[in-house]
C-alpha cells in the first residue's frame, strides 16, 4: 500500500514537472494559406538546429492573431495585417502593439474549373460576383449558368484580405460556401464546373488562375514570380509574422533565418514569393 | 443494510477502524457518483457563464446582442461591422435535422419493425453487425465519406448546382442517427410481451396486422424515445455537417442550398476567437442554445423511457 | 397472409383464408427494403474505404512520421497521440465511472433524491452534444482550471492552454455515463443471494464489493472503457480546441503538449489538405486505420456484453 502511494507521488510529481523540464519549443499558429511554409521552414530549420523544436499549425490567421493575444503561441503567421482593435486587444493584454514582420510575398488567385471559357476580370467584377449582384457566367462572358461561389471560414486571413481589398469592406452574398481551407476551396472548385474560388497561389492545382485586371482597360495579370514581385498583380499581399515582442534568442534566429537567403529561397520552391 | 456483523466478542477498536473506514469508502464512492452531477452542472454553469455577457455586459452588447441577433439577416461575425444574425444559423440547423429524421426514422423504425417481427434469424444476424457497425463509424469518418462520395453521387443524380448542400449533410446525419433509432426502437418492439402477438395472432390476425395494430403501439413509448434520442443526436452533431454541408449562411427553404448549422459555426470559429470578445460570447450563446434544445429533447425521451417502463410493467 | 418469415405457432394460430394480403405483403416488403438499404449503405461506406485505404496501410504507414507537408509518410504520431488521449482518460474515467455505479448498486438509497439526481445526470450527460463538450473543456478545464493553476504557479501560460490532459479530461466526462451504464448492468448480474450471502457471513460492504462484485463484474467494466476508448478515439469535436494538433515535429510527453490524433487528422487532410490529390490515398489510409480501431474495439465490447448477457440469462 506504502510502496504504491510511493510510486503514484513519483508520477505525479514527473508529470507535474514535465511541462517544466522538457525544452522550451516556438510555437507558430495562424494562416493556413502560410502553414505548408511554415513547416518547410520549420522543418529545414530543425534539421540544421538539432535540439530547436518549432510546432507550426495552421485554422487562419483570425486564430494565429487570436492565439498571440491569448498568449498560446509565439509566433503569429498571418495571410493579412492586424486589425487596430486587434493591436488594441494585444495592448490590453501585454503592453505591446505587436511586432510586424514581412517574410515572405503572395498572390491572392481567383480559380475557376479548367472547363471554364472565362480567362480574366477586373477586381470590380470579382467583387460583384463575390458581393452576390453578379450572379450567372453569362454576364462576364460565360456560359449560362448559377456562379456558385466558393470562399474561406472569417477565421482565414485571406477572408479579411478578400473582404478588405476586393469587397472595399462590404459583406460577402450570403451564398458563398465557407470552406476551412485553401486546399479545399481549390479542390471544390476542381470539382465544379461552374466554381470560383480564391486563394493563395501556390495551391493552385487542378484549377486554372484567372487573369485579373486593374481595371477595365488594364491588361490581364496572371499571379507569377514578376508580376507578384513588382505589383503590377493587382491582388498581390504581403505575408506577415507577428510577434509580441521583438525576436530574441531562440526566436530570432528562426526569424533571421526565415528572412534570409535560404529561408527566401524555400519560399519560392513553396510556391511563394520572395520579399525582393 | 448493517455494515459489519463481526462477532461480538472482536475488539472494539477493529470493529471501529472498521467502520471509519466503511463510511470513508461510502464517502469517495459517493463522491463519484456526485461527480456525474457535478460535470453536468458545470458545463450548464461554465457553458452559461461565458454566455452571459450577451445579455449582461453593455460594452459586449454593443457587437451582439440577443436583438442584434434577429435584426440582420447575416451571419457575418468578421468585418468592420460584425454581424450576428441567427436566423440563417437556425433555419439552416432546422433544414439538416430535419432532411436528416426523414431520411433516417421511417428507414429505422420500419427495419426495427422488420427485425421483430418477420426476420428470419439469419437476417438478423446479418442485421444486428450492420447496424453496430454503423453505431461505431464516427461522425468524422462520415463526414469525410459525405464529403468525398456521397456528395458527387447526389450532385449527379439531382444536377443540383451545390454540391455540399443541406441535402448531403441531411442524408450523412441521418445515416449517422440510424443506429441510435434502430436500436431503442428494436429493443422496445422486442419488449413487448410474447402473449400479445400470440393473442393477436391467435385471432385470426396476419404477421403485419399484428405488427402494425399490436406490437408498434405497445412499444410505442420506446419507439418515440429512440426518435427523440436520434433528433437530440442530429441537433448537437458537429462533424458531419462541418464537413458535408457547405457552411453557407443561407437562409431558404431549399435543400439544395448549402447550410451553415450552429454546431458548424462553433466549430469553425471557436479556434479564432479573443477570449472575452463579443464573437467568443456569441459562440458560447450558441452552445448554451444547443444544450438547452438537447437537454429538453432528452429529458422528453427520458419520460417516455419511463412510460415505457410502467405500461409495460402495468399492461 | 405476409411471406416472410411467420414466427412459429401451432397452425391453429394462423390466419385463415388464402386471399393473398397485398398490404401485409407490401409491408413487409417495405419494412425488409429498409432493413437491407441499411446493410447496403453500411457496405458501400465499408467498402469504398477499404478499396482506396487498403493500398495505402503497410507498416512504414503505421511506423512512420508525415514527410513533406502531409503528403507522404506515415501517421504514427497520430496514433501514438490518439493512444496517450484514451489511456489518460480511461485513467481518469474508469475510477469514477466504476465508484459512481457501485455507490448506485449497492449503497444508493432507491428513491432519494440524490440517487435520482445521479440519474438523471448521467442520462442527460449523455445527451449533450460533443461540441458543447468542446466548449466545456475550453471554458472549464483551459480558461478556469488552467488559468488558475497557472496563476498559482506563477507561470505564464503553461497550463492554461489546449492541452493532452484537458482534452483527455473532457473526454472523459463525455464518456461517464458509458462507463457507468455499462458497469451497473453487470453488476446487476451478480446473482444477488451470493451478494446477501456475503454481507450475512459479515463482510462489510466494501469487502463485498471488493472480493465479490467488482472481480464478477469485470467483463462489464472492461465493456465499458472499451466503448469510452472507441467513442474517444473517434470523437473530434470534443478534442478541435482542447489540443489536437494538426502537425507536431514531435510525439507528447508532458500532459500539457499537444498532440496529433486520428480523427482530427482525417478531418484537417479531409478539408485542409495541401494537395488534395497527392494526401487522398493517406486520407483514405487513415480513415482506415481509425475505423479498424474503432471497429475492432467494438467487437471486443460486444463479445464481453454478449457473455454477461449469457451468464444473466444462464442463471434464469
Amino acid at each position: 500500500m506504502k510502496r504504491n502511494a510511493i510510486i503514484l507521488t513519483l508520477c505525479a510529481a514527473t508529470l507535474a514537472a514535465a511541462p517544466v523540464l522538457a525544452g522550451k519549443a516556438i510555437t507558430v499558429k495562424g494562416s493556413d494559406t502560410m502553414v505548408i511554409l511554415g513547416q518547410r521552414w520549420a522543418e529545414k530549420f530543425m534539421n540544421a538546429n538539432s535540439g530547436q523544436v518549432i510546432m507550426v499549425t495552421g485554422g487562419g490567421s483570425g486564430t494565429g492573431i487570436a492565439a498571440l493575444i491569448n498568449g498560446t503561441t509565439d509566433i503569429c503567421q498571418s495571410s493579412r495585417s492586424m486589425k487596430e482593435d486587434e493591436k488594441l486587444k494585444l495592448r490590453d493584454r501585454y503592453q505591446t502593439m505587436g511586432i510586424e514582420i514581412p517574410v515572405a510575398k503572395d498572390g491572392l488567385a481567383v480559380y475557376v474549373h479548367t472547363s471554364n471559357p472565362v480567362k480574366e476580370l477586373t477586381v470590380a467584377q470579382l467583387g460583384e460576383i463575390y458581393l452576390g449582384n453578379i450572379t450567372n457566367w453569362k454576364q462576364i462572358g460565360g456560359p449560362d449558368a448559377t456562379i456558385i461561389l466558393y470562399g474561406r471560414e472569417n477565421s482565414s486571413g485571406t477572408y479579411g484580405f478578400f473582404k478588405e481589398h476586393v469587397l472595399k469592406n462590404k459583406d460577402f452574398s450570403a451564398r458563398v460556401q465557407t470552406l476551412p481551407g485553401t486546399a479545399a476551396v481549390v479542390n471544390a472548385v476542381a470539382k465544379d464546373p461552374n466554381g470560383i474560388g480564391y486563394g493563395g497561389a501556390a495551391y493552385a492545382k487542378g484549377v486554372r488562375d484567372l487573369g485579373m485586371k486593374k481595371a477595365a482597360d488594364s491588361p490581364a495579370v496572371l499571379p507569377v514570380a514578376a508580376t507578384v514581385k513588382d505589383g503590377s498583380y493587382p491582388l498581390s499581399r504581403p505575408l506577415f509574422f507577428y510577434l509580441r515582442k521583438s525576436p530574441s534568442g531562440d526566436t530570432k534566429k528562426f526569424v533571421d533565418w526565415v528572412l534570409s537567403a535560404e529561408g527566401q529561397k524555400l519560399a519560392v520552391e513553396v510556391g511563394y514569393f520572395p520579399l525582393n | 443494510m448493517s455494515r459489519s456483523l463481526t462477532a461480538p466478542d472482536s475488539p472494539t477498536s477493529v470493529r471501529a477502524r472498521q467502520r471509519v473506514r466503511e463510511l470513508f469508502i461510502e464517502w469517495a464512492l459517493r463522491a463519484c457518483a456526485f461527480s456525474a452531477v457535478a460535470g453536468l452542472v458545470l458545463i450548464v454553469v461554465f457553458v452559461f457563464k461565458e454566455a452571459w455577457p450577451i445579455l449582461s455586459d453593455p460594452e459586449i452588447q454593443k457587437e451582439a446582442s440577443l436583438a442584434g441577433f434577429f435584426a440582420t439577416p447575416l451571419w457575418q461575425p468578421v468585418g468592420e461591422v460584425p454581424k450576428y444574425g441567427l436566423v440563417p444559423l437556425l433555419t439552416g440547423t432546422v433544414k439538416v435535422v430535419l432532411i436528416a429524421m426523414l431520411f433516417a426514422v421511417p428507414l429505422s423504425v420500419l427495419a426495427a419493425v422488420y427485425s421483430s417481427e418477420f426476420a428470419p434469424p439469419r437476417v438478423r444476424e446479418v442485421l444486428k453487425p450492420a447496424i453496430e457497425m454503423l453505431a461505431g463509424i464516427p461522425s468524422v469518418v462520415m463526414g469525410f465519406f459525405a464529403l468525398m462520395v456521397l456528395a458527387s453521387w447526389l450532385q449527379s443524380v439531382t444536377h443540383s448546382p451545390m454540391r455540399l448542400n443541406a441535402l448531403t449533410a441531411g442524408i450523412a446525419l441521418g445515416l449517422g442517427i440510424i443506429p441510435t433509432i434502430f436500436t431503442v426502437a428494436e429493443d422496445a418492439l422486442r419488449a413487448v410481451p410474447k402473449s400479445f402477438r400470440e393473442a393477436s395472432l391467435g385471432l385470426g390476425a396476419s404477421a403485419w396486422q399484428t405488427a402494425w395494430h399490436v406490437s408498434l403501439p405497445a412499444a410505442s413509448a420506446g419507439v418515440g424515445a429512440g426518435v427523440l434520442l436520434g433528433l437530440g443526436r442530429a441537433v448537437g452533431e458537429t462533424m458531419i455537417v462541418l464537413m458535408a454541408s457547405g457552411n453557407a449562411a443561407i437562409t431558404s427553404a431549399d435543400p439544395f442550398d448549402s447550410v451553415r448549422t450552429l454546431s458548424a459555426s462553433i466549430a469553425a470559429e471557436l479556434a479564432e476567437v479573443v477570449v472575452g470578445s463579443a464573437h467568443y460570447s456569441t459562440l458560447f450563446f450558441l452552445g448554451a442554445l444547443l444544450f438547452t434544445v438537447t437537454f429538453l429533447i432528452n429529458v422528453a425521451a427520458g419520460a417516455f423511457v419511463e412510460r415505457l417502463r410502467k405500461r409495460l410493467a402495468g399492461a | 397472409m405476409s411471406a416472410v418469415g411467420l414466427p412459429a405457432l401451432p397452425s391453429a394460430a394462423m390466419p385463415r383464408g388464402r386471399r393473398l394480403d397485398w398490404s401485409g405483403a407490401g409491408f413487409t416488403l417495405l419494412s425488409g427494403l429498409a432493413a437491407a438499404l441499411i446493410v447496403l449503405m453500411v457496405v458501400v461506406i465499408l467498402g469504398d474505404v477499404l478499396l482506396n485505404g487498403w493500398a495505402t496501410v503497410t507498416w512504414e504507414f503505421l511506423a512512420g512520421a508525415p514527410r513533406e507537408g502531409m503528403t507522404k509518410g506515415g501517421i504514427f504520431p497520430a496514433i501514438y497521440g490518439t493512444l496517450l488521449l484514451v489511456v489518460l482518460m480511461v485513467v481518469a474515467l474508469v475510477p469514477f465511472g466504476v465508484g459512481a455505479a457501485v455507490w448506485l448498486h449497492l449503497y444508493a438509497r432507491q428513491d432519494s433524491w440524490f440517487t435520482k439526481s445521479v440519474r438523471f445526470a448521467v442520462h442527460n450527460l449523455a445527451g449533450v452534444p460533443s461540441i458543447v463538450f468542446g466548449l466545456f473543456g475550453l471554458g472549464f478545464f483551459i480558461q478556469f482550471i488552467g488559468r488558475e493553476m497557472d496563476r498559482a504557479m506563477g507561470l505564464d501560460v503553461v497550463w492554461g492552454q489546449p492541452a493532452l490532459m484537458w482534452a483527455s479530461l473532457t473526454l472523459a466526462l463525455l464518456n461517464l455515463p458509458v462507463v457507468i451504464v455499462t458497469t451497473e448492468e453487470s453488476l446487476r448480474t451478480v446473482a444477488r443471494d451470493q451478494r446477501e450471502a456475503s454481507l450475512a457471513l459479515g463482510a462489510t460492504r466494501w469487502q463485498t464489493v471488493r472480493h465479490l462484485l467488482l472481480p464478477q463484474a469485470l467483463p462489464g467494466i472492461l465493456t465499458g472503457a472499451i466503448l469510452a476508448v472507441a467513442r474517444g478515439a473517434g470523437e473530434v469535436a470534443p478534442i478541435l480546441f482542447t489540443g489536437a494538433a494538426y502537425f507536431l515535429p514531435f510525439l507528447p510527453k508532458a500532459p500539457t503538449d499537444q498532440f496529433m490524433e486520428l480523427g482530427y487528422h482525417v478531418f484537417v487532410l479531409a478539408t485542409q489538405s495541401p494537395d488534395v490529390d497527392a494526401t487522398r490515398p493517406l486520407l483514405y489510409g487513415t480513415v482506415l486505420v481509425l475505423l479498424a480501431l474503432t471497429f475492432l474495439l467494438n467487437l471486443t465490447a460486444i463479445l464481453l456484453r454478449s457473455r454477461l448477457r449469457a451468464r444473466l440469462l444462464g442463471r434464469g
